[in-house]
């Protein structure tokens, strides 16, 4: 099982509806992935800053003190907003790495889960509707995100484990599915220099994705790959900085909806996620062909 | 006329309603408003009633048909009319993957096209899609006849026992054991007759389809045969 939604819209006057729009269509596949939850959401940013999303174990840990003491540590002041057991700090880009380096110092849980200019990412145990209502998804405004429902197969049901996994600045992936040679790559993947949390299958495929990318190829031609080097089912979706990308492997059991209209692009393992959503009824209304890669971007 | 509502009757209600005529009611027509996306809608019908359904449905509509006609005015999502027995199915879009699966009788008709696997394992069921079918349609198929107006994807036909494809435009590969077949007279007509039934009679010329079926080659273990298995 498992449930992906993704919205992407073209009219910019939506945009202070993404959230509203989003969390409708998850909290449509609860029944597919009760346990846990996630969403990337893409909104904000410039040129000058990085976004980390930073998760803890409580939403009561202090989140203010730790963007104290990372100001501290990287002699700029740097801008929290606090999202229940997630917190986003803006950091100027060229101190990324060492705000990552004292944030990941801290233990306890502290994680950092996502870096992007625009990109956050948010993930948690529990039912997908009231996972979104933690983190009031229904009010976030943005340009596009993509989210996830787990019922979990490969691995165990943690915060980790939950999707969308990161797979680079801007870059995350979510998947619906189990991939079988998982194992094998990721020890390929760890010879390479690449590091894992979790036993999870899909963070082996975001890892592979990643490594790809840094040896040259673009996301399209990462995924084009995969369907050589991943062994399974899956329908992945990829969110970038500036859209998503939707692949589905070559015998396409792993359902995958998607609905085109002026003003959005929208992906539903199910029609049901996609029934919501405004002039749906007049919608170009399609299953994606399998071992295609589809792609759409902000122009 | 009932008109049930699914955004105020629960599924289980509306198919426990469509359940209970008995032979000789009154009751045979039924109408069915804002489906959604829901699944299992209109499943498992046992009497000659007329459902029709204003809207897009999910997965296994109409699924173990026997007797009924139901109607879809919108799309279905995976399993239309899978297991149907007899009766008919006609939906006005397009449809998901394996439609008509295992089904034994009946016949389906789909105005737009058909997804992956449509006609997968058929055991008797007609379909008539009036576009075209996706990836690996007629998998292990092996009784009944599939229609497709427009073109078929990759692997049509593998491994099929004894169904009849007919296709009109372009068929993208075939699967293993599966071949094209010639058409016969006997065919023609067949064919006629059929799209007849689906309501396009003398708007289609039979005589512009391809025949494909079995080369019967793997139906017994061959050690020849191991790389087609």
């Amino acid at each position: 099982m498992c449930g992906i939604v993704g919205l992407f819209l073209k009219n910019k006057s939506l945009e202070p509806e993404l959230g509203n729009m989003m969390a409708g269509m998850l909290g449509t596949m609860c029944e597919r992935g009760p346990d846990s939850a996630g969403f990337a959401i893409y909104r904000g940013g410039d040129a000058g800053h990085v976004k980390l999303t930073v998760r803890a174990n409580s939403p009561k840990y202090n989140f203010a003190s730790l963007a104290g003491e990372v100001s501290d540590a990287i002699g700029t002041e740097v801008g929290v907003t606090h999202h229940d057991t997630h917190a986003v700090f803006t950091v100027p880009t060229a101190a990324e790495a060492a705000a990552r380096e004292r944030i990941e110092a801290m233990g306890d849980g502290v994680k950092v889960v996502s870096s992007g200019s625009r990109m956050e990412i948010y993930k948690e145990v529990g039912r997908p509707d009231k996972v979104a209502k933690r983190f009031e998804l229904q009010t976030m405004a943005g340009s596009h995100g993509i989210g996830h429902t787990r019922m979990a197969t490969e691995s165990a049901v943690t915060t980790d484990g939950a999707h969308p996994f990161s797979t680079g600045r801007d870059q995350c992936l979510v998947h619906n599915g189990s991939l079988s040679n998982h194992n094998g790559l990721r020890r390929k993947l760890v010879r390479k220099g690449l590091k894992f949390e979790t036993e999870n299958d899909t963070e082996v495929a975001a890892a592979y994705l990643t490594w790809r990318m840094s040896e040259g190829a673009s996301l399209g031609e990462a995924l084009e790959a995969s369907l050589d080097d991943l062994d399974g089912f899956y329908t992945f979706v990829v969110g970038t900085e500036s859209g998503f990308g939707v692949l589905r492997d070559p015998i396409a059991c792993k359902h995958a909806m998607l609905a085109e209209t002026d003003d959005y692009v929208a992906f539903g393992t199910e029609y049901r996620a996609l029934a919501g959503l405004p002039g749906i009824e007049k919608a170009r209304v399609w299953e994606a062909e399998p071992a295609t890669v589809y792609f759409w971007e902000r122009q | 006329m009932p008109v049930v509502d699914l955004e105020a009757t629960s599924l289980r209600s509306l198919n426990q309603l469509l359940h209970g005529p008995e032979e000789g009611t009154n009751e045979t027509y039924f109408r069915i408003a804002n489906p959604r996306g829901r699944h299992a809608v209109a499943v498992g019908l046992d009497a000659p009633v007329t459902v029709e359904i204003d809207g897009n449905v999910g997965y296994y509509c109409a699924g173990m048909n026997a007797h009924a006609t139901v109607i879809v005015n919108g799309s279905a999502g995976v399993g239309v009319a899978e297991n149907m027995m007899s009766g008919r199915v006609h939906v006005k879009g397009d449809a998901g993957a394996s439609a008509g699966a295992s089904g034994c009788g009946g016949l389906l008709v789909i105005d737009g096209n058909a997804s992956g696997r449509c006609f997968i394992s058929a055991r008797g069921i007609e379909i008539v899609v009036k576009g075209s079918v996706g990836h690996m349609s007629a998998f292990m198929a092996q009784a009944g006849t599939l229609v497709v107006l427009g073109d078929a994807g990759e692997a049509l036909g593998d491994s099929i026992y004894e169904a009849r494809l007919f296709v009109r435009g372009g068929v993208k590969s075939l699967g293993a054991d599966c071949i094209e077949k010639p058409v016969s007279d006997q065919h023609k007509c067949g064919l006629s007759k059929l799209l007849k039934e689906a309501g396009i009679g003398g708007e289609v010329d039979p005589a512009e389809f391809r025949r494909y079926g079995s080369a019967r080659k793997l139906y017994h273990f061959h050690m020849d045969n191991l790389e087609a298995y």
